[in-house]
């Protein structure tokens, strides 16, 4: 029995996982094909990066992607990680509440938030573009930051913060110096996250962008509904590049940090070997 | 103020303020626009306008019209199909990966995320370009003899559904990997060592015992399931969800009080499978 367990795991996970990569290996593959359409394999041309590079309008999709990116989450970044340190440290009626609220976004289909944005936004006569996919972008990125940032917290050592305090700090020395660079990892890996949400985001974006402001999902959807050409594959093949690179990183970062806890751990204990 | 008492309500109520931003941005942001749908789903359609402000309550009576109805139903069905099938492939992808040796585990991880962050469109392109007509499916279909004409993948029910599956099924695997990780494996020992079989054992102690990760596995394929518009577009199929209805309300028939009537069945049935979720002891989604 344990020996067919054995055989059982590793084929059945190398399948899953060629079901799951292999979509994306058509999509590189394809985007080398000579052929003028998605059809079939025409031979092997890089004509399409070319032609990409060169479009002006691929390069603003680019731009409004990162730039929207870089807003949306660095306010979600101090928003999420003010909001987690205050709602850590105070207790008030409707606390409850107003977490759910915070985290709504994440829960609910895109799609409802979507269209109450249009819809509002359109009642009260603001112009869709870049300042309403920003805002709209950054009301989605805060759940993330928030819960990160907010689990950091529960699981911190309050004694930390204490000695600090019986040593003299001052409530904004604590802060600056004691809790923030605690729950500096959290506040990142959130904001990562965020970031993948916001560089990734379709539906809420369909609803909220104007008639001159389009990302780059969008412009790839729309690609796509129009049966999907050889530069849409270049372009995806470029932004598969640029996500496999950045969870690398971050997964390198991470178990960079695991490890060091790990040693601090073993250290701690072997300081203290009652203590543990 | 002086003192350590006096240094720390300063602390509190300065604390207490961080909360302000988020607040405002969770009521401007998300409670009034979600208010506000809620408003014009009892408004009335406008002629130039798109709401009139008169109360009705004619766009829920219409959800209630068959056709409707079955684009609601479909889309439950398709989310409930969904959820089955990323069950039944993810869990034990999830299992496999938590017994694996630490080496392979932090690889598998990675293998896992990395669709997760790429783009869902991304990633049904590819699905496209495999099911096509002459795509490498059907190429590799006709080399081996087993047809003769190619088969009509996209678009079909069965295209829609693989599509949703792929694309949700990392929201499966990292919960349930993470509940049997966690998992107390001394207590299957026990039951293996008190005589019963691998599979009983399974089924009587590894399954309850991850059920957690399971039931917050499926909430977080069910729900997001409902709200995917593009996967139906981009596979081609001429399958109506709600999304797609949602969308087309308010972009295509500019019926913007429908659509919001809509829009709050879709959240009527999210809320209470969250209600549910909790109600079963379900915690906190959103961090695995």
């Amino acid at each position: 029995m344990k020996k067919r367990r054995k055989i059982f795991s590793p084929v059945y996970m190398t399948l899953l996982l060629i079901a799951m990569y292999l979509p994306i290996v058509m999509v590189v593959i394809y985007s080398f094909n000579a052929g003028r359409t998605i059809g079939a394999w025409q031979g092997f041309t890089t004509m399409w990066y070319d032609r990409l590079l060169q479009n002006a309008l691929m390069g603003d999709a680019l731009k409004n992607s990162l730039v929207l990116a870089a807003w949306s989450v660095a306010l979600a970044g101090v928003i999420g990680t003010l909001g987690a340190i205050g709602m850590a440290k105070s207790h008030f009626r409707g606390k409850g509440a107003l977490e759910t609220l915070s985290t709504l976004p994440m829960m609910i289909p895109e799609i409802i938030l979507g269209m109450a944005y249009l819809v509002i936004f359109s009642a009260v006569g603001i112009p869709l573009g870049m300042p309403t996919l920003v805002v709209t972008h950054m009301t989605f990125c805060v759940p993330y930051v928030y819960i990160n940032v907010s689990s950091r917290l529960v699981g911190m050592d309050p004694s930390v913060e204490e000695a600090a305090r019986d040593l003299g700090a001052g409530p904004w020395r604590v802060l600056l110096d004691i809790t923030l660079p605690l729950v500096a990892p959290a506040v990142a890996s959130g904001m990562l996250l965020a970031l993948a949400m916001s560089l990734d985001d379709v539906i809420i974006s369909f609803f909220v962008t104007g008639a001159t402001t389009t990302t780059l999902p969008l412009k790839v959807y729309t690609g796509l509904r129009n049966g999907g050409t050889p530069e849409i594959n270049a372009l995806c093949t470029l932004l598969l590049g640029a996500v496999f690179v950045l969870v690398s990183l971050a997964q390198l970062w991470q178990a960079r940090q695991r490890r060091r806890q790990a040693r601090d751990r073993e250290q701690a204990n072997r300081n203290q070997p009652d203590r543990a | 103020m002086s003192g350590g008492k006096g240094a720390k309500m300063a602390g509190g109520r300065g604390t207490r303020l961080f909360i302000v931003p988020m607040a405002m941005v969770a009521v401007l942001f998300v409670a009034i626009p979600l208010c506000y749908v809620l408003v014009i789903s009892f408004m009335t359609r406008g002629d130039n306008s798109t709401v009139q402000a008169i109360f009705t309550a004619e766009n829920y009576r219409r959800l209630l019209d068959p056709n409707y109805a079955r684009v609601f139903l479909n889309s439950m069905l398709l989310a409930l199909w969904t959820t089955l099938l990323a069950l039944l492939l993810g869990y034990p992808f999830g299992y496999c990966m938590a017994r694996a040796n630490r080496r392979w585990r932090a690889l598998l991880m990675l293998l896992v995320i990395v669709p997760f962050w790429t783009n869902a469109l991304v990633r049904l392109y590819g699905w496209k370009i495999l099911l096509q007509a002459n795509g490498p499916v059907n190429t590799v279909l006709r080399a081996l003899g087993l047809i003769d004409q190619p088969l009509r993948m996209l678009g079909s029910y069965g295209s829609v559904l693989l599509a949703m599956v792929y694309c949700l099924i990392p929201f499966m695997i990292l919960p349930c990997h993470s509940a049997v990780d966690k998992m107390d494996w001394s207590c299957v020992e026990a039951a293996r060592d008190l005589g019963a079989k691998p599979w009983y054992a399974f089924l009587t102690v590894t399954l309850p015992l991850t059920l957690p990760g399971i039931s917050a596995g499926c909430v977080l394929v069910f729900v997001p399931s409902l709200g995917l518009f593009f996967v139906s577009d981009l596979m081609g199929g001429s399958l109506m969800l709600v999304g797609n209805l949602i969308r087309d309300q308010l972009l295509k028939s500019r019926d913007w009080p429908f659509g919001a009537a809509l829009s709050m069945l879709l959240m009527a049935v999210t809320v209470l499978i969250f209600g549910l979720y909790r109600r079963s002891g379900g915690k906190d989604l959103g961090v695995f």
